[in-house]
């Protein structure tokens, strides 16, 4: 019953972060229908133990668990599980109480910045507007493997968080990740011009600017850093869905 | 100890025969018993006044008061790093979990146990193929294909053809595979080289057994007879057992990477990553250390994104064969004379077999 009632808090916890926003701190949008099944049937098998373990102590002479059924493998009622089943509890605990932020400032710094030149990279031409909306990880690309042929003058408004910097000074950084916040790795993009100054880590903002071929060396894995020159920025909220 | 559990006199089977399993691997059990007032077994501790129900109460009123200085301490960006990434490993294996056991229950409760018997050929050598072919067609974490192969050999299947399943099944089947897919969408060789070089452990691992391996080292436990549930209940039972077991490894798991992730700094996994034999023996070890679920160590692996693909792969074809807790279940249901011999014989063909099919796919 116990173990049942963990797995129903489990559920829980993985429904209400699924059915809320919170889950795209942690995981990829395309995850949310399989959470939700996930979660759904979880509490179904949670509430089928109970139903079974519930009924087992009706005294019912016509009780189908005494059919013989040869073609039934060997799952019986498991009221002795090991311990292990109990740490389930730990990740509902952090989603329910804790729902921890998304990666920010701290991960960036660890980790180096995500452009290296093994990759390959391709710039289709920059969608109309002025400034034009996009993102940390197309200006960094563009900036630094397409040596801002494809950016030219345009300019260019990017959201992002502050983190500090090789040389101290804040930069803009945004987390990329292919499926969850494990494999997150932090765009560095260096700010010149008219820079954000006074703010904290993990501060979100929007900056306009344009390509400057300034670049600065990442020492935590010896990758390039792009710079933007910024023509003005405004602090905003924190993106409904935190990396790019 | 739990091996020789009885049948309750209602009818019901207060102990399926994997978490017996798990008893003799030193798993204990004690605050884990069924509700209070079922005292239809005798109690060894506590007089039977609290059960598990009233400690995770109890834990929950705890916490819950401790909220607080909880969220004080969490606040911290390395903790609070760390929750993050432990939370996101489970939220991403969670569908992948569910949707794995899900199939093994499935398949576990439908398909009758003498069919294996049945479909295997008579002679070892030609078992040992088909025993791994099975395995890929039969989905499942390896917290379930232990207890499966335990059951194999009860059933007559040679030891050979049972343990070539027991590290197919969790390491190359359509789940795994498909996990691999999503978590290396620029490199799709990767899925062919896991497939490929689990095929050929597992094969070879049979035949090896063939050959080198004596009955004697494996002593199963003795169990009842649990034969006798109707499906339905036999279906959830299997799904809820399979869930609490692999997800509570699996919670083992995030915790052990997220604490890698935010411990070891990037700079020490760089200078390891730069050398190509001793990251390939590094990510094997690492592999057997976190003891992650087949079905989510595709997405770890590829966020160890500074080593090689074929150290990664070393990784993923370790990981479903050798690890912690699979080396405490197989201790439990095959004996440790078995599992001393088992576990770091199957490590170096991994390791080994998965150097050469890298260097000839990747």
């Amino acid at each position: 019953m116990a173990q049942a009632c963990v797995l129903i808090f489990f559920a829980g916890a993985v429904l209400r972060a699924s059915i809320t926003d919170l889950y795209l701190r942690y995981v990829k949008e395309e995850l949310r229908p399989f959470l939700i099944a996930a979660g759904l049937l979880l509490i179904a098998a949670a509430v089928m133990t109970l139903w079974y373990e519930l009924r087992s102590y009706l005294p019912d002479p016509g009780n189908p668990t005494e059919s013989d059924d040869p073609a039934v493998e060997e799952h019986g009622h498991a009221h002795h599980e090991p311990r292990v089943a109990w740490l389930l509890i730990l990740p509902a605990l952090g989603l329910l109480l804790v729902a921890p932020p998304a990666l920010g400032s701290y991960a960036a710094g660890q980790t180096g910045t995500a452009l290296t030149s093994e990759q390959s990279y391709d710039y289709p031409p920059l969608p109309a507007g002025d400034p034009v909306t996009t993102t940390v990880f197309d200006y960094a690309v563009r900036a630094l493997f397409d040596k801002g042929e494809s950016l030219g003058d345009r300019r260019v408004q990017l959201t992002g968080f502050i983190t500090p910097g090789p040389d101290g000074q804040p930069i803009l950084a945004r987390m990329i990740m292919s499926c969850c916040a494990a494999d997150g790795r932090p765009v560095k993009l260096g700010m010149a011009g008219n820079a954000p100054t006074g703010l904290g880590d993990d501060t979100w903002v929007q900056v306009t600017g344009r390509y400057t071929d300034r670049i600065t060396r990442d020492p935590v894995n010896d990758e390039d850093i792009p710079y933007i020159e910024v023509e003005y920025w405004r602090q905003v909220t924190a993106p409904r869905d935190p990396y790019e | 100890m739990a091996a020789s559990e009885h049948t309750t006199p209602s009818g019901t089977n207060p102990t399926a025969d994997r978490s017996s399993v798990l008893d003799v691997a030193g798993t204990t059990t004690g605050t884990d018993d069924g509700p209070p007032h079922r005292d239809t077994r005798p109690r060894s501790w506590l007089g039977g006044r609290i059960g598990s129900v009233e400690i995770l109460a109890a834990l929950l009123v705890l916490i819950v008061v401790l909220r607080g200085p909880l969220a004080d301490l969490l606040a911290m960006p390395a903790l609070a790093t760390w929750t993050t990434v432990f939370v996101s490993v489970m939220m991403q294996a969670v569908p992948f979990l569910v949707f794995g056991v899900l199939l093994s229950a499935l398949i576990a409760v439908f398909v009758p146990r003498s069919f294996w018997a049945r479909a295997l050929p008579k002679h070892p050598v030609l078992a040992v193929p088909v025993a791994s072919a099975a395995g890929v067609v039969l989905p499942g974490c390896e917290c379930g294909a232990v207890p499966i192969a335990g059951s194999l050999i009860r059933r007559g299947v040679t030891p050979a053809a049972a343990l070539a399943f027991l590290l197919a099944a969790p390491a190359i089947n359509p789940i795994v595979l498909t996990a691999t897919a999503v978590a290396f969408p620029n490199n799709p060789e990767m899925v062919l080289a896991r497939a490929v070089a689990s095929l050929l452990v597992a094969m070879l691992m049979g035949w090896l057994w063939l050959r080198l391996g004596r009955a004697d080292w494996i002593r199963l436990p003795r169990r009842p007879d649990l034969d006798g549930l109707p499906r339905g209940e036999a279906f959830w039972s299997a799904v809820r057992h399979d869930v609490v077991h692999a997800g509570g490894f699996l919670v083992v798991g995030a915790m052990a990477a997220a604490t890698i992730n935010v411990v070891v700094p990037a700079r020490w996994l760089q200078t390891l990553a730069d050398q190509p034999v001793l990251s390939i023996l590094a990510l094997a070890g690492l592999a057997v250390l976190l003891s992650i679920c087949s079905e989510a160590d595709a997405f770890v692996a590829a966020s160890l994104s500074q080593f090689s693909l074929t150290a990664r792969l070393a990784f993923l074809v370790v990981g479903p064969m050798v690890d912690l807790k699979l080396v405490a279940m197989q201790a439990g249901i095959f004996g440790r004379r078995f599992a001393a011999r088992f576990a770091p014989a199957t490590f170096t063909v991994a390791v080994a077999v998965a150097v050469v099919t890298g260097m000839v796919l990747l």
